[in-house]
């Protein structure tokens, strides 16, 4: 008996004791300041259910991105770095188109034909960008070590990025507003903006689109197959690199989806725009669970909703000064948390054996 | 698995892909921002980026298909360059009507006037698919010359341009007027290319010469052994010698630009432990150079935020503690991690010390946005005497040229040992580097620990050496050029380090007009090293320990 | 005399699969064993469980008269067990000198202190390393190929590189996972030579698994057959030949999971 504790502690090394105290601190440090903002009264309920919704609206956002993290990592178990950017060329591009319209009165005119014309274009743009990628950057090193494409994927991030950069230029640029969409409705006593519940639409239904083409369609089925096992789909005659290529292009129509929607909410582009949201999103998808489709919709939103809240509700509550400066610290230390306590996400990560 | 095609369709597809590059670096502005260099006479960067785009395509073409009779490959050569030329042509013959300037900013009149060679736009195109096809048989002729001559011609060409690129650097130096008759405005003139090319090819004559004698030398081993080179203690020193004269020959600017390659090469050796050796991808690590120089600022500024006041000396321990405590606090959360999660978390980790060191909430200690001022600069006493005082690039020179020393030293003795190989092992095989009874944990956060410290070192000899420091010195892009450096010198490759440095830091830091593009080069670095060269340019060689093991026993 | 590895009541669970159930097995010291038995029958993770890569749900591990389950791998080799690879696993990048160098991490002191400032540890425990390297390099018969990458060797030398680079830990229990994978009747005749020059000259109880027939037969003491995770039978070869329980489990099911043709007439007629 002794000796077997003996050798439970011995297996259980410091490290790990102190990796769970490093995980226990934040988190107690967080219960603190939630006591803190809560028991202070802060906020009415009507102001944090406000800031919930807006958080909804930005999980939506970076759902779609984290989608595309998602499909990519299920099937070739690389982390493509590059799509923040992918999604960032998608906005970019659209912005132009929208300039345009609005430049001719047709943008405010025909909302939704416009809306939607930006929204292909945006689609088309980042496609054509992930499928460059796919072919010069990752195709030639799918049997590499691993560390071999990740690095490509860095640079690749940094070729688009300033690529689009030297193309576009390096402003800022205002997204023309819709009219339509502007002002706010209020539903259940809760003022929330039109552009919001666009986005909070849009986004709900192209992840129902996708789940459903994931699921039900031959060709979903098909790229389920090689996230099973490359080797025995081939032998079953689905044609690998199709899948690959298809799963590419499914991700990126959905990061160009989420440009536009991002711009909607935002109002602006940047060529450096898809860096944050990138690792957002991908925070995202190991929040769900790499590699599983739901768990990149469900750790979309709660990513979204728990940094909406994160500064008011925890840092505030520790009388931090100017506590939304930090908002993105608190994703990234949620992410470090996540890989401590539960590294397979919430809804369990769904790889093939023969990576884990 | 590449299906074949006909030569005379690849030609086509070939020049399509050269007409795509060429317009590619046309519209993100590098051919326009880089024809203010020129190279040599009026040939200028621009030309030389367009050039070697339509170079490289047409001679991989070249290389692929061999087998053709030479009269068909200049055909198919002129072709290709004809297509490639007609599609970057048809951007300024179109941008006469059409506005792309809208979206593009950078299809401009001087680009459109570049590309037209100063002509009007009907004869600009006719004149620009002609210099382009002529240019590319130009290159079929140059790829039929016997291997030796082509090589020699190739390398001779592009050391000219290399040459005329960075002919500023001799105009720095305090011994310039030697190479005054040689160069024009910028970059070399006509005579001085055609000397530089000349004493290039007849360097490479005399190397082949020379490969020939020894060769020749070699069936006589005592021969051989006699004409052994310098021993190798004579080679450091007069490496070292070089190295301490160096700044004296270069002059202040160029000791500036040295210094911020000493800085990358230190950083460099550190990441290299942690990636190069250990094979974790830390993307975080400007952290610890923030943390570095930030220690240093708090310890030493005398300006209100300074809160001890001490010598730059009795902070350095500090900062490199600071900065060595914070590797091994990140590494443990991290240890569990599947290699390209650390990748992220890292980087996470990198924009938190960012995001935190620009925040309201710590700017009563660091500043925030407006950062240090005063930091003060390294001192040299004895008895009470000041004997030195830190002041000029040249000064820090000597310092960061000992930093490296430091760092290089470490690095090189830690490799051949024990420590070295566990954590190369790891590299190359984790579960079975535990499985040959490798402590995984201790391992990694030495690997951490080490990585951090000599950022930490570099953090804080840059913090002392620009005064005062801000968050924005620190941001993400920093962590980058430290892990292309090392890619692109040799993962895992001591030298490799320096070289990587002095091409990826220095170059930009020479050629002002490299400096916007950068990020964009870094990329395309980074992608084309992991396709084409993934061992580097300057690959670690191989000990030969076996033989030496026999000898040693032997005597 | 004491078994040098005692196993008892070993289970190991992944999910709803039982890879290994309830499995008990000793090794006597100094004797070669064996455990076979059909393609997902649980050797591999067996052996895993000796080494640490898993920790077992049940049962006890006992090496040398300490009980080794649950710890980690780098702690089992430590205290005297090493092994091989079924698809060799060298560090590819390393040479072959440094391949055996690593495996003798386990038995040197130094720290990176002593490394920087090579100190006289640094200096007598590399050179001691190198000598040892070099002698075992060539035990295993691959004298001069010392300064070559591992990656760059013929397959037969990887094999052997990879149990020298076992050997260099000085193991009392040494672990061969199909050590003659891939080889041709004259490479597989010289291994099993050197299978028990091995034992002969270091002194090392080994335990194999291994599909060869002929192998097992020839150099085993002492074999266990698995099948499901369970082991069916145990004993010497002469009588494992005999177990219709075995024959069953190879011959029953080998024409229908297309068992090897000379696997099968190695099983009927050894």
């Amino acid at each position: 008996m002794v000796e077997k504790i003996q050798r439970s502690l011995e297996r259980l090394s410091f490290v790990d004791l102190i990796v769970w105290l490093f995980g226990l601190s934040i988190v107690a440090v967080s219960v603190v300041g939630m006591i803190g903002s809560l028991g202070g009264h802060l906020y009415t309920t009507k102001e944090w259910m406000r800031v919930t919704v807006y958080g909804v609206t930005q999980g939506g956002v970076y759902a779609l991105i984290a989608l595309g993290y998602t499909l990519v990592y299920g099937i070739l178990f690389m982390i493509n770095f590059a799509h923040g950017d992918i999604f960032m060329a998608g906005a970019f591009t659209g912005y132009f188109l929208a300039a345009k319209l609005d430049q001719y009165g047709i943008y405010n005119g025909h909302p939704i034909l416009s809306l939607s014309l930006v929204m292909l274009l945006s689609m088309f743009t980042s496609v054509v960008i992930a499928l460059i990628t796919e072919r010069v950057a990752y195709r030639p090193l799918r049997r590499a070590p691993r560390l071999v494409p990740l690095i490509t994927a860095i640079g690749a991030s940094f070729t688009i990025e300033y690529t689009f950069r030297g193309l576009y230029g390096s402003g800022v640029e205002a997204y023309p507003e819709l009219e339509v969409l502007a002002g706010k409705v209020s539903i259940g006593g809760i003022e929330v903006l039109k552009a919001h519940i666009l986005v909070i639409v849009v986004s709900l239904a192209m992840m129902a689109g996708l789940y459903a083409y994931v699921q039900y369609t031959k060709a979903g089925k098909a790229m389920r197959a090689v996230a099973e096992d490359k080797d025995v789909a081939a032998l079953m005659g689905v044609d690998v690199d199709r899948i690959i290529v298809n799963t590419f292009i499914l991700g990126a129509a959905l990061a160009g989806v989420a440009g536009v929607l991002y711009a909607l909410i935002f109002k602006q582009v940047h060529f450096f725009m898809g860096f944050i949201p990138g690792i957002k999103a991908f925070t995202a998808a190991v929040l769900g669970g790499i590699g599983n489709v739901p768990g990149a919709m469900l750790g979309g939103f709660f990513l979204g909703i728990f940094e909406a809240l994160g500064p008011g509700l925890i840092l505030e509550g520790l009388g931090i000064t100017s506590p939304h400066q930090l908002k993105d610290a608190i994703a990234f230390t949620l992410l470090v948390l996540v890989l401590i306590f539960r590294p397979t996400g919430i809804l369990g990560e769904r790889l093939s054996e023969e990576k884990v | 698995m590449e299906e074949k095609r006909s030569p005379w369709k690849d030609a086509w597809l070939n020049g399509l892909l050269a007409g795509v590059i060429m317009l590619y670096f046309s519209l993100v502005g590098m051919v326009k921002t880089f024809s203010s260099r020129e190279v040599v006479g009026a040939l200028s960067l621009g030309h030389v980026t367009l050039l070697l785009s339509l170079g490289v395509v047409v001679y991989t073409f070249l290389r692929r298909h061999k087998q053709e009779s030479r009269g068909t490959l200049l055909g198919q050569a002129a072709l290709m360059g004809a297509i490639g030329g007609f599609l970057l042509g048809l951007l300024p013959l179109l941008g006469q009507w059409v506005d792309f300037r809208f979206m593009l900013v950078q299809a401009s009149p001087e680009l459109y006037a570049l590309l037209r060679f100063g002509q009007n736009p009907t004869v600009g195109f006719v004149l620009l698919i002609a210099v382009s096809a002529v240019t590319s048989m130009v290159i079929a002729l140059i790829d039929f010359l016997p291997d030796f001559w082509r090589n020699a011609v190739v390398n001779a060409f592009l050391i000219t341009i290399v040459v005329g690129m960075l002919s500023d650097l001799f105009k720095g130096m305090t011994i310039h007027a030697i190479f005054d008759p040689f160069m024009g405005a910028s970059g070399l003139n006509y005579i001085g290319a055609v000397v530089v090319f000349l004493l290039s090819v007849a360097y490479f004559w005399m190397g082949k010469r020379r490969g020939e004698i020894k060769a020749e030398a070699a069936k006589d081993k005592t021969e051989a052994m006699a004409k052994k080179a310098l021993p190798r203690w004579a080679v450091a020193g007069l490496l070292v010698a070089f190295l301490l004269f160096l700044p004296l020959i270069l002059g202040s600017y160029l000791s500036h630009v040295l210094n911020m390659v000493g800085l990358y090469v230190i950083m460099g050796l550190g990441l290299n432990i942690v990636v190069g050796y250990a094979g974790l991808l830390d993307l975080g690590y400007v952290a610890f150079f923030a943390l570095g120089a930030y220690t240093m600022g708090v310890l030493t500024s005398t300006s209100p935020l300074g809160v001890a006041h001490m010598t730059f000396w009795e902070a350095l321990p500090f900062a490199i503690l600071v900065a060595l405590t914070a590797g091994i606090l990140l590494g443990v959360p991290v240890l569990r991690m599947r290699g390209d999660y650390l990748a992220i978390v890292t980087l996470g980790f990198g924009e938190i010390i960012r995001i935190l060191a620009v925040s309201d909430a710590l700017k009563p200690f660091i500043g925030g946005a407006q950062g240090i001022l005063s930091i003060i600069k390294p001192i040299i006493k004895f008895g009470g005497r000041t004997l030195l005082e830190f002041q000029t690039p040249i000064h820090f020179y000597y310092l960061i040229l000992v930093g490296i020393g430091i760092a290089f030293f470490v690095a090189y003795r830690l490799r051949e040992s024990r420590l070295g190989r566990a954590w190369m092992a790891m590299r190359e095989d984790e579960d079975v580097a535990e499985a040959m009874g490798i402590d995984l944990v201790v391992i990694k956060l030495t690997a951490f620990g080490f990585g951090a410290s000599f950022s930490g070192l570099a953090g804080a000899i840059f913090a002392s050496y620009v005064g005062s420091i801000f968050p924005a010195s620190f941001n993400l892009l920093i962590s980058i050029n430290v892990l292309s450096l090392i890619i692109v010198g040799g993962v895992g490759s001591l030298p490799g380090v320096v070289v990587g440095s002095l091409a990826l830091v220095g170059l930009p830091e020479l050629l002002r007009e490299f400096a916007e593009y950068r990020m964009l080069m870094y990329g395309l670095a980074l992608i084309a090293m992991m396709l084409l060269k993934p061992e580097g340019f300057w690959p670690e060689p191989i000990r030969q320990r076996e033989l030496h093991a026999g000898e040693e026993s032997g005597d | 005399m004491a078994p040098i590895l005692d196993a008892q009541g070993v289970t190991k669970r992944f999910g709803g699969l039982v890879a290994v159930n309830n499995l008990d097995f000793t090794i006597e010291e100094g004797s070669i064993a064996s455990v076979i038995g059909p393609n997902g029958a649980g050797k591999t993770t067996f052996f895993n469980c000796i080494t640490g890569f898993y920790t077992p749900e049940e049962g006890h591990i006992i090496f040398d008269g300490h009980e080794i389950q649950g710890l980690r791998p780098d702690q089992v080799t430590k205290r005297g067990i090493s092994r091989t690879y079924q698809n060799i696993r060298l560090f590819s990048n390393m040479t072959a000198l440094e391949n055996i160098m690593v495996g003798r991490h386990p038995l040197m002191r130094h720290t990176w202190w002593d490394a920087i400032l090579h100190t006289s540890r640094y200096h007598k425990e590399e050179e001691e390393a190198l000598e040892e390297a070099v002698r075992l390099l060539n035990f295993v018969g691959l004298a001069g190929l010392g300064d070559q990458m591992a990656r760059n060797l013929p397959y037969g030398a990887q094999r052997r590189l990879e149990i020298a680079r076992a050997l260099a830990s000085k193991p009392k229990l040494l672990l061969l996972d199909e050590p003659t994978a891939g080889m041709n009747p004259q490479e597989t005749t010289e291994m099993i030579h050197f299978i028990q020059h091995l034992r002969d000259e270091l002194g090392l109880s080994i335990l194999l698994i291994e599909h060869d027939m002929k192998v097992v037969m020839t150099i085993s003491e002492k074999i266990a057959v698995m099948d499901f995770g369970k082991k069916i039978a145990e004993g010497k070869p002469i009588d494992i030949q005999r177990n219709p329980r075995v024959i069953e489990a190879y011959l029953g099911r080998g024409a229908a999971s297309g068992l090897s043709e000379n696997e099968a007439t190695a099983t009927a007629t050894a």
